[in-house]
């Protein structure tokens, strides 16, 4: 499956043509077409394995493609080597020099550019001064802690002010409430720097909701799935996507009417009526139904038998495990709300606009 | 505290514990090293400096240290060098056989260094295959092909024996050097050479100065090399002490030139210490 706006290759920060990868004979990418543009922030989501990474090493010329063209900024970077390339990159692992200062890890790139020294002291401010890390330019990365060197590795990747900017699982090192605030610092940052073209390389899907302009899904090599957050949250097109992102419940139905954007489906002999997004499904589709979806006693056209098979507080929500027929079913309720019983014979229901019908494969 | 305890007890076993391996150090260590600073020191009138002070400014004695200092500097940097080559070429540019490869280096590490000088002869040597295939080359004798046997062939020699010693802390440094740091600076704009410049040395810096330090202590002492080499033109301090006690019977000579050989040995392995020391302090602070 290809990305979405190809013909923007030209104008695109990136843009990969078919590009396959091999190692040793073993496919770790298979003909990825896809491309980022300028001040669009894309995101890789996928299992370990799935090539996401891949991709973006072979972007940044540490992979060479088995096959296919790499495109910055309309120029063709297939063969150059990744110190040729300009491209600011960000690993999980922040690999800061050890024995450099923060300022002269900042400064890097910029020694390696023959730049002035005045001019490097100053973008290495600037570059400090941008991530909040500016009254630490003379430590050494040792001193500093896991968010605080992922701050001084983003900053030494803007520093010599690249087109693009990779992030390979930056957070993925650091603990929830870190987490959570640096991606709202990376947001921030990308709000100050709105041509700067993203790459994000993650498997949290929270982490690409929070930070996607677009998502591209990663399956063994390929992409499987590529939309805006919430086009792949509420209407995946098969059941790996609905199934990596975002803990879908999916039941198999058989098709028996379909008029306009709504389609008549049979459950266990109960007529569901579910809306679809456009085509026509499959003859035997999955009924993708998402755990907050799904309604406790309703009284609607929408109507499942099920049983109540456990409860469990969670926080902000309550996590409701049932069995309809013989499929178990998750569903998430407010955590004010009265949970029923377990054991209890209940009536489910959903709004037809809240849940879709995806392929099996 | 009346030292009858159960503490005072353990005391007093570990210290008796002690006493073979004291004994041993005393008996294999310190009893011969003082019978040669005393047959170094100790004349027929008593304690004396004056032998010593004769034997440091003769001129024999000043060549011997000059051509000990010369080689093993020479063999040390060299070694350096092409240890260095054949870890950046084993680590970033791997070949198939690399790895058997290293495994010949540790193999190679058992090896006695007279025997690296013996096989150099049958290639080097007046009658050896490359003097041979040399010496037309030159001015058609094959005497003058035969460098072996002045300063440059012990230093090949020294060079082909030690340069695994380097090697080997090398390939260790590799092993703990993340590969992301390369790419990292490769990807923000720096050369090959500027990442081996910037990124490779500095954090080689601990196996450099450690393969470093061991060879110039290994190539300042050498002498398997030396003997089986015969070379004439070149005598190093271990030679000469070898010369004065075995083939002129003069132990007090050979004693004095030995302690002197000694205080370069401790002088060396002391730098090698603070630096390593500073190097270490300069990490962890």
């Amino acid at each position: 499956m290809r990305d979405a706006d190809p013909d923007t290759s030209l104008t695109a920060s990136i843009a990969l043509d078919t590009v396959t990868v091999r190692y040793r004979g073993a496919v770790a990418l298979d003909r990825v077409s896809l491309s980022v543009a300028p001040g669009e922030v894309k995101v890789l989501l996928g299992p370990s394995g799935s090539g996401k990474s891949t991709i973006l090493r072979a972007i940044a010329g540490f992979v060479p493609p088995t096959s296919g063209r790499i495109m910055l900024a309309g120029r063709d970077v297939t063969a150059l080597p990744p110190h040729a390339r300009g491209l600011g990159m960000v690993v999980q692992n922040y690999a800061l020099f050890p024995h450099l200062t923060v300022a002269a890890n900042v400064g890097f790139g910029l020694n390696a550019r023959r730049l002035p020294k005045p001019e490097i002291a100053e973008r290495v401010a600037a570059c400090l001064d941008l991530v909040g890390m500016a009254g630490f330019a003379g430590r050494y990365p040792r001193e500093l802690s896991g968010g605080q060197q992922q701050r001084v590795a983003i900053a030494r990747a803007l520093a010599i002010r690249p087109p693009v900017l990779l992030l390979d699982e930056p957070l993925s090192a650091l603990d929830a409430p870190l987490r959570a605030g640096l991606l709202d610092e990376l947001r921030s940052l990308h709000a100050r720097l709105p041509e700067l073209a993203i790459v994000y390389v993650t498997h949290d899907q929270g982490e690409a909701i929070a930070l996607g302009d677009r998502i591209v899904l990663m399956r063994e090599g390929r992409i499987a799935a590529c939309g805006t957050p919430r086009s792949l949250y509420e209407t995946p097109e098969h059941r790996y996507a609905a199934e990596f992102f975002g803990q879908a419940n999916l039941l198999p139905v058989r098709l028996e009417a379909c008029h306009r954007d709504l389609a008549v489906v049979n459950f266990d002999g109960q007529h569901l009526t579910v809306r679809t997004a456009s085509g026509s499904p499959a003859p035997r589709p999955l009924l993708c139904l998402r755990p907050h979806a799904i309604e406790i006693g309703a009284t609607g056209p929408n109507r499942i038998a099920a049983r109540i098979t456990g409860v469990q507080w969670m926080g902000p929500v309550q996590r409701v495990q049932a069995v309809a027929g013989a499929h178990p079913l998750r569903i998430d309720l407010p955590a004010g709300q009265g949970a029923p019983a377990v054991g209890a014979m209940v009536t489910l229901g959903f709004d037809p606009g809240r849940a879709c019908l995806v392929a099996e494969a | 505290m009346n030292g009858t305890g159960p503490g005072a007890g353990r005391r007093w076993r570990r210290a008796i514990t002690l006493v073979p391996f004291l004994a041993a150090v005393f008996l294999l260590l310190l009893y011969p090293l003082g019978l040669m600073i005393t047959a170094a020191f100790r004349g027929a009138k008593g304690w004396s400096l004056a032998p010593a002070l004769q034997v440091i400014s003769s001129r024999v004695f000043a060549s011997a240290l000059g051509h000990t200092l010369r080689i093993a500097l020479t063999a040390t940097i060299l070694c350096l060098l092409l240890g260095f080559v054949l870890a950046l070429l084993l680590n970033l540019a791997p070949f198939r056989g690399a790895a058997s490869l290293g495994r010949l280096v540790d193999a190679y590490l058992s090896f006695p260094s007279f025997l690296i000088a013996l096989s150099l002869t049958f290639l080097y040597g007046n009658a050896g295959l490359m003097t041979a295939l040399l010496a037309p080359l030159l001015d058609g004798s094959r005497q003058s092909a035969s460098f072996l046997y002045g300063f440059w062939g012990v230093v090949l020699a020294e060079v082909t024996f030690y340069t695994p010693f380097v090697l080997r802390p090398l390939l260790a440094g590799f092993q703990s050097l993340d590969p992301a740091l390369l790419e990292m600076a490769s990807g923000l704009g720096e050369g090959p050479i500027g990442v081996v410049r910037r990124v490779v040395v500095p954090a080689l810096l601990p196996s450099l100065l450690a393969g470093g330090g061991l060879c110039l202590l290994l190539t300042l002492n050498e002498f398997g090399i030396m003997l089986v080499m015969g070379a004439k033109n070149v005598i190093t301090l271990p030679m000469l002490i070898y010369g004065d006690a075995v083939q002129q019977f003069n132990y007090a000579g050979a004693s004095i030139i030995a302690v002197c050989d000694a205080g370069l040995s401790l002088a060396v392995f002391a730098l090698y210490r603070l630096g390593i020391t500073r190097l270490g302090a300069w990490l962890a602070s």
